[in-house]
């Protein structure tokens, strides 16, 4: 292939906090794809059968399973908060670097209120009890 | 120094033209994603137990299948685009790339297809 000139690459760059939040819009997107694939083995499971269902639950309701479910939940609301930080972006919304860094502590906040809610339905007692 | 014709050099690393589509159907999917996962989390989270028939009762009742069947596709066409677009920055070499975008999309179809069967087959023997 022929040589084509290549724009800096990202370590050329001084880190700035955005930039994580860039990386990690990828990290729980590729996880959401994850858990997409198991909320999915999830539903088909339930369509097997009730004893299929009942076979797998464990895995779901044991502590493992929360855990998980827990990441995943996380995932979703850092990538929703910042999917609309992005969408926002590409509507010509918010590019000064004062409000960039403005929604990336707001997205990190509500991450944060966001995910400590539904761990609290996740592992509140008698959540999930078969 | 190549033998390869620059016409030919020209059509194989060139746009391809759809790049606006993709980057445009991933926006479209992400806002129509936006409510039904709002949706899916606070259901799940409020589910009172995750036995059999409360699982069940739950996806075969009023419009859930609809919205779940419609969830299931657009996040799966929204995580194909994604998947997609980290695989073609990470995987090199035209074999691994190919054979991983290949791979993705039938993962994609096939779990698709599979979560939309899954929710019929739950919701039709509810007896609707």
């Amino acid at each position: 292939m022929a040589e084509r000139p290549l724009s800096p690459h990202i370590t050329r760059y001084r880190w700035a906090y955005t930039m994580t939040l860039s990386i990690v819009h990828r990290i729980t997107g590729v996880a959401l794809a994850l858990a997409l694939l198991g909320l999915i083995a999830w539903l088909v499971s339930a369509s097997l059968g009730a004893e299929t269902y009942a076979a797998i639950l464990p895995l779901l309701t044991g502590i493992a399973g929360k855990l998980l479910a827990s990441l995943a939940v996380a995932a979703l609301i850092y990538h929703f908060c910042n999917g609309l930080r992005h969408l926002a972006w590409d509507l010509g919304f918010g590019y000064e670097r004062v409000d960039a860094r403005r929604s990336a502590v707001l997205v990190l906040a509500v991450t944060l209120i966001g995910a400590a809610v539904c761990l609290y339905f996740i592992f509140r007692p008698g959540a999930g009890a078969a | 120094m190549s033998l390869r014709a620059p016409l030919a050099r020209a059509l194989h690393h060139g746009s391809a033209h759809d790049g606006v589509g993709h980057w445009l159907i991933q926006r479209v999917t992400a806002v129509a994603l936006a409510p039904l996962a709002i949706w899916l989390l606070i259901a799940l989270l409020s589910l009172p137990s995750s036995d059999y028939p409360t699982v069940t009762g739950w996806i075969g009742a009023g419009l859930h299948p609809v919205l779940l069947a419609l969830t299931l596709l657009i996040a799966s066409w929204h995580s194909w685009l994604g998947i997609q677009e980290v695989i073609e920055d990470y995987v090199h070499g035209f074999v691994s790339k190919s054979s991983a975008l290949l791979a993705s999309l039938f993962v994609h179809v096939l779990f698709a297809a599979g979560g939309v069967y899954a929710v019929l087959r739950i919701a039709l023997a509810g007896g609707a």
